[in-house]
């Protein structure tokens, strides 16, 4: 059996009373009081994630920036210093190695903050870059209040270090709610006093079952589940994260299936029926659900599937097949939650 | 509000974490203490139809949280005669009160001797310091 690892947080969870699960390795918090409680605490005020199971990996040094663009998806001379950009590493069949975000810190200099589970394929994708994760702790705080309860003001996917609270940190406008936040990456001896110093300020501890809601409401896509090898940008929504027109891995591949059309698609879904869909699930239609769950904000079962042509319209029916039980649902626009702001 | 920890003395308890209480030859069945807490805040009741039939220590139905599914054991045999519709409309009611309003059906029973093998709230205790 393996020993699961443990982020500098651990003994803050653990006397917060979470419920702490094996997550890609980590054994991480899914919550501390209340799933739907903590995901509406982030949605109408502001909540506290541990996200240093997350990987980081930096790259410095003449050529950095030409070897990342060979193997991103997105264009890097879209972002300038300062500015961080959502993209993808993809394989030669065009399928999704992981989902990242790439942090300029300068021309030849990037850290990329990447999945847990995804860490070593990434690092044998990306073999010239350094695997940094045990230097950093991650913090994401989220939520409409988010910046003002900690007195940090960011332009979103934009980044600079800074003082926070006392701490030290890499300060970026990034996150993955759907929320205005940041994101504080700092030193692990660091992370505790800067997670007490948050929590001081009314910001509630948030669990990774929230983030998967949050994430889910929004659309945005969870490798492993939405994202895989075995599924392409394309076929994923993600197009417009692929900088068709630059080489990089895979990008034959996915430019003739831009010019033909995927034969199937990640589209979104809410039930017409109570029941709540899950990872799995068929669709009597054709297709196959890759997320589900209840939505805190809206009450009712949502999810993500992979579905043929000729199901990719909104309002299109589909009948998911609940253990046995077939429940109505219909495909919905992206994203399904949209803020009242917004 | 989440209730307190507790199994009332006047239940009979089933290993799989459900409880019954008999009265004559109907009972009410719904999910102990430990269970809700198990599963986190109940976000969905699937129950079954009335005027169906439960057979003992297999699913009449399932509760679900946000993250996971939990099938409901039935304790004892015998028919459904009512389903609380308050659960199926707010199934939080489970959490905030598993012995009370979050009952989830009542039954009629179709061999009440089956009542003889249910633990008592004692033994079921008993279960649960051994997990």
């Amino acid at each position: 059996m393996q020993t699961l690892r443990r982020t500098p947080l651990y003994e803050r969870h653990a006397a917060l009373g979470a419920r702490l699960v094996p997550f890609a390795g980590w054994e991480m918090p899914v919550q501390y009081t209340s799933i739907v409680d903590e995901h509406k605490a982030v949605r109408k005020s502001a909540g506290v994630f541990d996200v240093s199971h997350m990987g980081q990996l930096s790259l410095a040094g003449a050529g950095a920036h030409e070897y990342l663009q060979a193997r991103l998806s997105n264009d890097l001379d879209r972002i300038g210093d300062g500015q961080a950009q959502y993209t993808l590493l993809t394989n030669e069949r065009g399928g999704i190695t992981d989902d990242l975000i790439a942090y300029r810190r300068g021309e030849d200099d990037y850290l990329l903050v990447v999945n847990a589970a995804n860490v070593d394929p990434d690092h044998a994708a990306l073999d010239e870059a350094e695997d940094v994760s045990p230097e950093w702790a991650l913090l994401a705080v989220q939520g409409p209040e988010s910046l003002e309860r900690i007195g940090v003001e960011i332009e979103p996917f934009t980044f600079r270090t800074g003082d926070v609270l006392g701490t030290s940190c890499l300060i970026a406008g990034t996150g993955y709610t759907g929320e205005r936040g940041c994101e504080l990456g700092c030193a692990p001896d660091d992370a505790p006093a800067l997670w007490d110093a948050i929590l001081e300020r009314g910001v509630v501890p948030c669990g990774l079952g929230a983030r998967d809601t949050l994430r889910l409401e929004v659309c945005y896509p969870l490798h492993g589940n939405d994202i895989s090898p075995d599924r392409t940008p394309i076929e994923a929504g993600l197009g417009w994260a692929c900088a068709l027109g630059k080489d990089f891995t895979g990008v034959d591949v996915l430019r003739r299936q831009k010019e033909e059309g995927p034969a199937e698609k990640l589209v979104a879904f809410v039930m017409d029926e109570k029941a709540i869909p899950r990872q799995g699930m068929a669709i009597a239609e054709g297709g196959e659900v890759t997320s589900g769950s209840l939505s805190p904000m809206l009450g009712i079962g949502i999810g993500m599937a992979y579905v043929p042509t000729r199901l990719f319209e909104p309002e299109t029916r589909l009948s998911i097949d609940v253990r046995g039980r077939p429940k109505h649902a219909h495909v919905v626009r992206k994203p399904i939650y949209k803020r009242e702001d917004s | 509000m989440a209730a307190e920890e507790s199994y009332p003395d006047d239940l009979k308890y089933h290993r799989e974490h459900d409880w019954a209480r008999v009265e004559g030859d109907t009972a009410t069945l719904g999910i102990t203490w430990y269970a809700q807490d198990a599963l986190g805040e109940i976000v969905h009741y699937e129950p079954p139809e009335a005027g169906g039939s439960v057979a003992r220590d297999e699913s009449y139905g399932e509760v679900e949280s946000v993250k996971a599914v939990s099938d409901l054991i039935s304790p004892l045999s015998g028919e459904v005669v009512e389903v609380n519709g308050t659960v199926t409309d707010a199934p939080e009611t489970v959490n905030d009160d598993p012995y009370g309003d979050g009952w989830l059906v009542k039954i009629r029973l179709t061999d009440p001797a089956e009542v003889d093998d249910l633990l008592d709230a004692e033994a079921y205790r008993q279960l649960l310091e051994e997990q």
